[in-house]
């Protein structure tokens, strides 16, 4: 968890209380609406427990703001072990008194209902909670339990409402949380009593593929984001992808970088590549588009720069095997620290989650070249619109961030082929492959410039020679010039 | 289920009471409230009818003991709380339907 200091509030004319939820406290210009209630809903799993309680650790370790969790789930006993690895210590954090859980059970098979009745019992725990350790923020998560456990309904949400005001009137900055209704929004329709932040998590699975997403669906007196952010839930906790408006506000590098090798830069105005371009290389199957990929990282390393290589086909130890015999040898990169690797199946998560996971693992390792090989598999995990979206979005991203990227992207046939969601138009630069001929030798790799934003290119094909010891380019074959 | 092979002599021994139980109870309010002192008449006027001699009565007024309230899981007030006999029985609510009570209690089977 990062500390996040409350945004600026040029736009927001009210207080926020930071989330220290990475994305969460960007698209709600610094976080929840301070001394006010918000209704986060979500189906079971969906993580609302996990952010109730980042937003409690958050208050009580960077804003001196000590919380209370009214915990009504009993699935949430457990939780304080996982918490753990993200840095908070719910038993330290409860010893020093900036942190405090009543659990609250409701057995109805041992209740019964008599006459009038209020839920007095439940202000005074909570009163008491807050008093104890002067408690500034407060979670009611599953609340709803509560309508399976009374009878009166009638009572229950005249208390509610009682309660709501409660938390209002003690300026008292507090999450509750609500399971995801049919009819309503909420099962219970909390959405009645709490009228000044909505948040929606949702988790999707269509063809295996799982995508979490947020959306603000209300945010009272504050500008926030609308859009569905996709978010990670993994061994840093909650991600929300920082995805606000990054637009094409880089700054244009004049500095070349090399490809690794030094005919291609002939090719390209004799220098290479533009530092923070994004370059796309296509090419049908076995036409050395992931050498090419390599080469660059290899080339970049021995410079000293960092590289984070996104294989999606190849294990990485598959990849370095294949790359030493044509002499680039990987594995010493890998054991300085220039190199990571990040190998996963495509099709085990959507592609959203995938450029969130990317986009998180770049802001983490901050790496001067990314290579991503190839584009084509995690297009194929899922491709639509919002797909497309997260995709120009990654390309800003990194370009804000000054990195080179390379995507390698499969094409079926000779041709431009598939242009997935339209990446080559993002594209600074187009390198294309393709076998061409058949006699002697057997086809030949032949490699053109199909564009590189400016710079004068090479027009006209060269021939990529793959072989032992050996990834270079020679003029093309006579028979396909 | 009749089981012949044990002594049928048992029987008759074990239906019998050995001694009358002392009923344990414990009733939650918060103040002076309608509801508290409804609950409280209510309770006392069914146990001096069905439990007369055998039980005890704690009344717990939580806004002078909050902390009482977790151990209890007290949500609700008035919520009476039977700690004896076992298993715990809990009902809330002023007590003003005796039926529902005896029922609670379980003082008379439910119908």
């Amino acid at each position: 968890m990062k500390k996040v200091h409350s945004a600026n509030h040029s736009r927001n004319t009210f207080p926020k209380a930071a989330t220290g939820i990475e994305g969460l406290d960007e698209i709600t210009g610094g976080g929840l609406p301070k001394g006010r209630t918000t209704l986060v809903v979500g189906s079971p799993g969906c993580g609302k427990t996990l952010m109730t309680m980042t937003f409690l650790a958050h208050g009580a370790m960077y804003c001196g703001e000590p919380g209370v969790c009214i915990q009504f789930e009993e699935s949430a006993d457990k939780l304080g072990a996982n918490l753990i690895s993200l840095g908070i210590d719910l038993d330290d954090l409860t010893r020093r008194k900036k942190l405090l859980v009543d659990h609250v059970r409701i057995e109805r098979n041992e209740i019964e209902e008599t006459g009038e009745y209020d839920l007095q019992g439940l202000f005074i725990r909570l009163g008491l909670a807050v008093d104890t350790i002067k408690a500034k923020r407060v979670v009611m998560d599953g609340i709803e339990t509560l309508f399976a456990g009374l009878q009166d309904q009638a009572i229950l949400r005249s208390e509610l409402r009682r309660l709501f005001g409660w938390l209002d009137d003690h300026n008292l900055t507090a999450i509750v949380t609500g399971e995801r209704g049919d009819k309503m929004l909420t099962r219970h329709g909390l959405e009645e009593y709490i009228a000044d932040c909505v948040i929606l998590l949702d988790h999707r699975v269509t063809d295996q593929i799982s995508t979490r997403r947020l959306r603000i669906v209300k945010y009272r007196g504050s500008s926030h984001g609308t859009d569905e952010y996709p978010f990670l839930i993994d061994d840093d906790g909650i991600t929300l992808m920082p995805v606000t408006s990054l637009g094409l506000t880089h700054k244009a590098s004049k500095e070349r970088v090399p490809s690794g090798i030094p005919a291609l830069d002939e090719m390209l105005g004799g220098k290479g590549f533009y530092r923070g371009s994004s370059i796309l290389v296509s090419g049908t199957a076995g036409t050395g588009k992931s050498s090419i990929g390599a080469r660059f990282a290899d080339a970049g390393c021995a410079r000293g720069e960092s590289c984070l290589y996104f294989a999606f086909e190849e294990s990485p130890s598959q990849i370095m095997r294949n790359m030493a015999s044509l002499g680039v040898k990987l594995d010493r990169w890998v054991k300085k620290g220039l190199l990571t690797f990040h190998a996963a199946r495509p099709a085990s998560t959507g592609l959203e989650m995938h450029l969130a996971v990317m986009q998180k693992m770049v802001a983490k390792l901050s790496p001067n070249i990314v290579v991503l090989d190839p584009l084509t598999s995690i297009f194929a995990a899922g491709n639509s619109h919002g797909a497309q979206v997260m995709f120009t979005r990654m390309i800003d991203f990194l370009k804000m961030r000054g990195v080179t990227s390379i995507f390698t992207n499969l094409t079926a046939s000779s041709g431009e082929g598939h242009d997935y969601a339209g990446v080559s138009s993002l594209m600074d630069a187009w390198i294309s492959l393709e076998l061409v001929g058949g006699n002697g030798s057997g086809p030949a790799r032949i490699l053109s410039v199909v564009k590189s934003r400016g710079m004068a290119h090479a027009r006209g094909g060269r021939e990529l020679i793959v072989k032992k010891g050996r990834l270079d380019l020679a003029p093309a074959p006579e028979e396909v010039r | 289920m009749n089981n012949a092979k044990k002594s049928p002599a048992k029987k008759s021994h074990s239906a019998r009471r050995a001694k009358p139980e002392t009923w344990d109870l414990r009733l939650y309010i918060a103040g002076q409230t309608p509801n508290s002192i409804s609950a409280i008449a209510n309770l006392r006027k069914i146990c001096e009818e069905r439990l007369q001699g055998r039980y005890r009565i704690e009344i717990i007024d939580l806004l002078e003991k909050p902390q009482l309230a977790r151990g209890d899981q007290i949500i609700a007030i008035p919520t009476l709380v039977r700690k004896l006999p076992a298993p715990v029985k809990k009902i809330i609510g002023n007590l003003s339907v005796a039926e529902r009570a005896l029922v609670g209690l379980d003082l008379q089977p439910s119908t």
